[in-house]
């Protein structure tokens, strides 16, 4: 199966990488932006059957280690089987 | 005192960690490769600068999984000394035995310069021939040092003591200039409840010598050796 993971700073935590970028996109004239956040796509294939038991072995490859849980939250979608 | 210093791939201050502890030490000072997995014998440990794994997916990441690593929390849950500097501080934080993460710098830019910090806890292993208050020029080398903590966790440095060094002016204010990456409330170095693992991006290993620069760093590496 396929699995798409999002990682995103967290709601409140600055981040100046987006800030950069929404001041760049302001300069083309892209004035009706607002806000740019960026963070990290993850794809994985797994060779994996069991939905439950995939998510499961996700949620603990986030906590683990795709994300760290002080600055970042994380979701994901089994995008197919 | 027998002091290791670990290697990992990518690892690029370890031999100015080795000059540093060396010079103030003796011959009692070894290199660890990561793929080790005993840390017997050694009464500290220090995890170097530089860019362990190529800084994938986080700073310091990846480094965590090494073999050493589950070596070195099992040593400072027995409370012998760890020091993790600039990219051994972001393992440390990974890893779980320092609180709070580090981000990338506020400003995007990977900051190389001389900057001033001022000793905030004079009681620990890693301070104690530091005066309080004590304003020490270290130079910094990181693009992600913005040091991050949430409220609960910051309270919880505060109210014990934790914050070892900040990011000051030559005069030993605090200011928002002489913060360089945004840290914070310009933490530069925390400990541990226990006392015995400390984090902090500026090198000491870098200023070991007048001729360089600064001889402040000496007042650490004094410390923890004494």
């Amino acid at each position: 199966m396929k699995v798409v993971i999002k990682v995103r700073l967290k709601n409140g935590i600055l981040d100046p990488q987006g800030k950069t970028v929404n001041n760049a996109l302001h300069h083309l004239g892209f004035s009706t932006v607002e806000n740019v956040r960026i963070g990290k796509l993850i794809e994985l294939d797994m060779k994996e059957n069991n939905r439950n038991e995939a998510h499961v072995k996700i949620e603990e490859a986030c906590r683990k280690l795709l994300a760290n849980p002080v600055i970042e939250d994380y979701t994901y979608e089994i995008a197919e089987d | 005192m027998k002091v290791g210093i670990i290697v990992f791939p990518g690892s690029n201050c370890d031999h100015d960690m080795y000059y540093a502890v060396k010079t103030m030490l003796g011959d009692q000072t070894h290199f660890i490769w990561h793929q080790e997995a005993s840390l017997k014998g050694f009464d500290a440990v220090v995890l170097p600068g530089g860019f362990s794994y190529g800084d994938y997916l986080r700073a310091g990441a990846i480094a965590r999984f090494s073999p050493i690593l589950q070596e070195v929390v099992h040593f400072a849950e027995m409370g012998k000394k760890v020091l993790g500097i600039c990219n051994g501080f972001q393992v440390l934080t990974e890893s779980g035995l320092l609180p709070g993460a580090l981000m990338r710098n506020r400003n995007l830019r990977f900051i190389c310069k001389n900057v001033y910090i001022r000793a905030e806890n004079i009681d620990t292993i890693f301070t104690s021939k530091m005066k309080k208050g004590q304003t020490l020029s270290i130079p910094v080398a990181h693009g992600e040092g913005n040091y991050f903590i949430g409220d609960a966790g910051y309270q919880g440095l505060i109210d014990n003591n934790q914050i070892v060094f900040r990011y000051c002016s030559a005069e030993g204010k605090l200011t928002d200039t002489d913060n360089p990456n945004g840290s914070r409330d310009s933490i530069a170095g925390v400990i541990n409840k226990k006392g015995n693992v400390l984090g902090m991006m500026p090198h000491p290993e870098r200023a070991i010598e007048q001729i360089l620069g600064s001889a402040d760093g000496r007042y650490l590496f004094e410390s923890m050796i004494s």
